[in-house]
């Protein structure tokens, strides 16, 4: 399983992405720089990592979606490359296109640094093979602008087709996402984005190891 | 030539800070005050001279950067 990191100025996770891709994985994963054109050979999966990329000056991770090395990335992304993006990296991917919505600001305003409580929904997926569906895992939240919101028709068949990874747990809502989305992927399954963070519950010196199933499903996808 | 591009939220796209700014207005004694919602506004400079072709080129720059067409809606004005 070869793994990418992709980095932009001002995304901040990426460390903690490497080294929890490395540890699950057990290969380090290559670190590509926004203005590369394309993705080394042989990349399988292409993890966007969290952080404040250009500040979120525009909107939190429309300039980076732009990149030259997100031209390639749309491009294998529509061949079947698999594609993460996590916060930061979540509304990255969303501004490019290859998810539907947007995440808007925190319904009250408030940056929200905690551990939230998230139920996954759909197990089929590259992310969750390994998980139980309906199963709950511990996972940390950091981020202001994580509001995800989409036209009804839209949010009726992301539900529909089962669309919806992961799901804060009623009354847990950290941001006020609609219908308490968390995580979604696309239509063909490749790509999946979601708020939390789950690179930092995966060590015994994070509290908790909930989210160590998620990477161990990397290589069984 | 000088463009001025106004962004705004779409119509039920949910706009937290411009509720922030109606409350804050309301307890500042500002009655009466029965909605806000909060855009954006930009200027761009072009060096393009045709009011034409800057109209196409600025329908591109929005469309493609400025605004995000999922919840927001542009308007152009040239100088």
């Amino acid at each position: 399983m070869n793994s990418a990191v992709l980095l932009f100025p001002g995304i901040n996770r990426e460390t903690d992405m490497v080294k929890a891709l490395e540890k699950t994985t057990g290969k380090k994963p290559q670190v590509v720089w926004h203005t590369d054109t394309n993705l080394p050979a042989g990349t399988d999966l292409v993890v966007v990592p969290g952080g404040f990329s250009y500040g979120d000056y525009l909107r939190c991770g429309a300039i980076a979606a732009r990149s030259p090395i997100m031209a390639d990335v749309k491009a294998k992304a529509a061949k079947g490359l698999k594609v993460l993006g996590v916060c930061n990296g979540f509304q990255i991917i969303t501004e490019a296109g290859l998810l539907p919505g947007a995440l808007v600001r925190n319904a009250d305003l408030k940056f929200v640094c905690k551990e939230v409580r998230l139920r996954v929904e759909n197990n089929q997926t590259f992310f969750t093979k390994k998980t139980v569906k309906g199963s709950i895992v511990s996972c940390p939240v950091a981020h202001g602008e994580g509001n995800y919101i989409v036209d009804a028709e839209t949010l009726k068949k992301i539900e529909g087709e089962g669309r919806v990874v992961f799901r804060y747990v009623e009354g847990t809502n950290p941001n006020g996402a609609m219908n308490d989305i968390a995580g979604i992927c696309n239509e063909a399954g490749n790509v999946i984005g979601m708020m939390p963070h789950p690179e930092n519950m995966i060590e015994a010196l994070h509290g908790k190891q909930d989210c160590l199933p998620l990477f161990e499903s990397l290589l069984a996808a | 030539m000088k463009a001025k591009i106004k962004v705004t939220l779409k119509n039920g796209v949910l706009d937290p800070q411009g509720k922030a700014i109606e409350h804050a207005l309301g307890s500042m004694g500002f009655s009466g005050v029965n909605g806000v919602r909060q855009g954006k506004f930009f200027e761009v400079e072009l060096a393009e001279t045709d009011k034409a072709k800057a109209e196409v080129l600025l329908k591109q720059m929005c469309e493609k950067l400025i605004a995000n067409t999922v919840i927001e809606n542009y308007a152009i004005e040239l100088a």
